[in-house]
């Protein structure tokens, strides 16, 4: 009973003919953005991938045979398994969490500082350092950072100069520039919603916890973190999907060996004009994504109303 | 339970860059007293108390917790525990957790913590509450949680931050008793800021009166009430008339000051100045609303000549605004005693007071209201 309560109260606040623009065009977002296109990928999914003239004929009916190829590949006997795909698979969900850890780390004590320091001058000027980079687009900072990692970039330059390093690594094929690229990708969403929450924790509750004689540790464990815990959780919610959905990161730093199950959803639809295994692939990735969020907001004990806030 | 620790401040200049938040304060608080730091805000009084818990150190002098100095020892160290302005409660622990917050610390365990926590719930009266959060309490049990989360350290000192501030009128005056005889119960020395002289004046043993940054007088509530020793302090604690002028004639403890606008008045030289004050000075004198009276006295020196502007009935008394010669402002109260009313506007009355009541002391600056 609480859902017309919410609508009425909407109307009321926005007015009728407001409150009739905004509920259509978040409808339309919604209906022919979001859920049509992804339900008719989901459709793809389960259909064969035929030639024109075929589609609609008595061979185009609903098959498992497109999920069944990831799992065990073009073996019909199901006797062997899609180990390739299945390591792209795993591989990239692994590294997609530890981006997302790894930016938790680098985050956090940055959002704390700037949370704290409510507001000064010099906070501002930081925020603004951050973001500019952000002008630049996603392709044209991969290549950058391309540059810096390669044989002769300014990483290796810089660590044989000091005489760290006698012959350039290849950070490449080591996928640290992958792995680099990825974190650095989507920081920012990591970053502005914990020092947004941070910004809002009362400083009386350090000072009081500092008071009552609790050690920095103890300060963050008991009263930092749980306060942070909506904005930790949703900015490692979109890192971790972005980072898993990324492809321009991971075409341009990835090493000649390694493949990111993007790029094999891209190969699928582009390369080999297969919408139909593309979309099952690409079902799998966004199904499993959700399932991992779903269950670390579980174990944390996180709800989706937090995330919003 | 523990007994109160003396604090006592040795010449404490407090400064940030150029501005003096304290200048050169002089402080000896007793043990187990209830000490009140008064003045209007931005007075300096909240950093005396952080000076005091540890969080900022004075530019210079010394700030010493039962004869110990306490320089370059922080906050989680010293045996005091603050009780922030807005409570500080932690809102995501229960409010037993909160309790016992500073067991946690030194590793208590999970059943210590909780049977203290429950003693401490005992004892502000909310047994059975420890497993609310904050946010399900009331604005007055919020209070008294922390309390309790100060005390459960067993501190020697507590130190308030006008805690009773964002309460509402009745509970802040029921407050205001349950916290002495907190304080009293456990003995402990309470330092106590507060921008609200009916706090001060109830609960302390002795007040501080603060103006910019500098304590004006430092004496029991009622000395402050009855002898203030500025003209601050007789403007800022309690309603008062106040008399410009200079002194005519000193004799002993009494002198005649010579007002602007209204004749020659006679009062009692306030006790610091005794000795001090001589003809010729520049000189206020105060005059309390309720020590005003009703009709002639023999010696023209403490009778007061003014017209009716106005009269409010509040309650348990009257107010009466008069203006005197030259337009001088006067207020007098009258206690409510079952009379309809005690004057008539625009009639002429002739205020009468007993030079006792009335304090005479070198001008300065007022408190503004």
């Amino acid at each position: 009973m609480k859902k017309p309560m919410i609508f009425s109260q909407f109307f009321r606040n926005n007015g009728v003919i407001m409150g009739s623009a905004l509920m259509g065009l978040v409808g339309f977002w919604l209906i022919f953005l979001v859920v049509l296109p992804q339900l008719s990928m989901l459709d793809y999914s389960f259909r064969f991938n035929l030639p024109p003239a075929e589609v609609g004929g008595p061979r185009d009916v609903y098959t498992l045979s497109n999920y069944q190829h990831l799992i065990y590949g073009s073996d019909k006997t199901h006797s062997t398994y899609n180990t390739v795909d299945l390591m792209v698979f795993v591989r990239t969900i692994i590294a997609a969490i530890l981006v997302t850890v790894f930016n938790i780390l680098l985050c956090y004590p940055l959002a704390y500082f700037l949370g704290q320091s409510k507001g000064s001058g010099f906070v501002r000027l930081l925020v603004v350092l951050l973001i500019i980079p952000y002008w630049i687009n996603e392709i044209l900072r991969a290549f950058a950072l391309r540059i810096i990692f390669g044989d002769s970039g300014l990483l290796n330059e810089v660590l044989m100069f000091l005489h760290l390093t006698k012959e350039p690594i290849d950070f490449i094929r080591q996928d640290i520039a992958l792995y680099a690229g990825l974190g650095y990708a989507y920081i920012l969403l990591m970053l502005f919603p914990m020092y947004n929450v941070i910004e809002s924790l009362d400083r009386n509750q350090i000072e009081a916890a500092r008071d009552m004689g609790a050690s920095w540790a103890r300060i963050h464990r008991r009263i930092v973190i749980p306060h942070a815990k909506p904005g930790i959780v949703s900015g490692a919610t979109m890192v971790f999907m972005l980072s898993a959905g990324a492809l321009a990161a991971p075409q341009i730093l990835g090493g000649p060996s390694s493949l990111w199950f993007t790029q094999l959803v891209y190969q699928w639809f582009n390369d080999s004009l297969n919408w139909q295994q593309g979309a099952a692939y690409a079902i799998v990735l966004l199904v499993s994504t959700i399932i991992i969020v779903l269950t670390v907001m579980r174990i944390f004990k996180v709800n989706m109303g937090d995330i919003g806030k | 339970m523990s007994s109160g620790v003396a604090v006592d401040l040795e010449n404490v200049w407090i400064k940030f860059g150029d501005f003096v938040a304290v200048r050169e304060a002089n402080v000896n608080i007793n043990g187990g007293d209830f000490f009140s730091f008064l003045g209007p805000s931005g007075c300096g009084k909240t950093t005396i108390l952080r000076a005091v818990s540890g969080f900022l150190e004075p530019s210079d002098g010394r700030v010493l917790i039962g004869g110990n100095d306490m320089a370059g020892i922080g906050p989680n160290k010293r045996p005091t525990a603050l009780i922030f302005q807005n409570l500080a409660l932690f809102p995501l622990m229960k409010v037993w957790e909160n309790i016992s917050f500073s067991m946690e610390v030194t590793g208590a365990s999970a059943g210590e913590r909780r049977k203290r926590a429950d003693e401490l719930l005992d004892m502000i009266a909310l047994d059975g509450q420890g497993d609310k959060l904050p946010s399900e309490l009331s604005g007055g049990q919020k209070q008294r949680v922390a309390i309790a989360r100060a005390l459960c350290a067993n501190p020697d000192v507590l130190l308030l931050d006008e805690p009773l501030s964002a309460l509402d009128l009745k509970l802040r005056q029921h407050m205001r008793t349950e916290l002495r005889e907190i304080q009293q119960r456990v003995g402990i020395t309470f330092i106590y800021i507060t921008h609200d002289q009916g706090e001060a004046l109830t609960m302390s043993d002795n007040v501080a009166v603060m103006k910019a940054g500098v304590i004006d007088q430092i004496d029991t509530g009622h000395n402050i009430y009855d002898h203030p020793s500025t003209p601050f302090v007789a403007s800022f604690v309690g309603e008062n008339n106040v008399f410009r002028g200079t002194i005519k004639s000193v004799s002993g403890n009494e002198a005649i000051i010579n007002t602007n606008r209204s004749g020659d008045l006679l009062a009692r030289i306030t006790p610091t100045q005794v000795g001090k004050l001589g003809v010729g000075d520049d000189a206020m004198m105060f005059i309390r609303p309720e020590a005003l009276e009703l009709g002639k006295a023999q010696e023209t020196e403490t009778t007061i000549s003014a017209n009716v502007v106005n009269e409010e009935f509040e309650g348990n008394s009257f107010s009466v605004f008069l203006e005197g010669d030259g337009g001088k402002q006067i207020k007098m109260s009258v206690p409510n005693l079952g009379q309809d009313n005690i004057s008539a506007k625009g009639e002429n009355l002739a205020l009468h007071y007993d030079a006792a009541n009335a304090v005479v002391m070198p001008a300065g600056e007022l408190a503004s209201e």
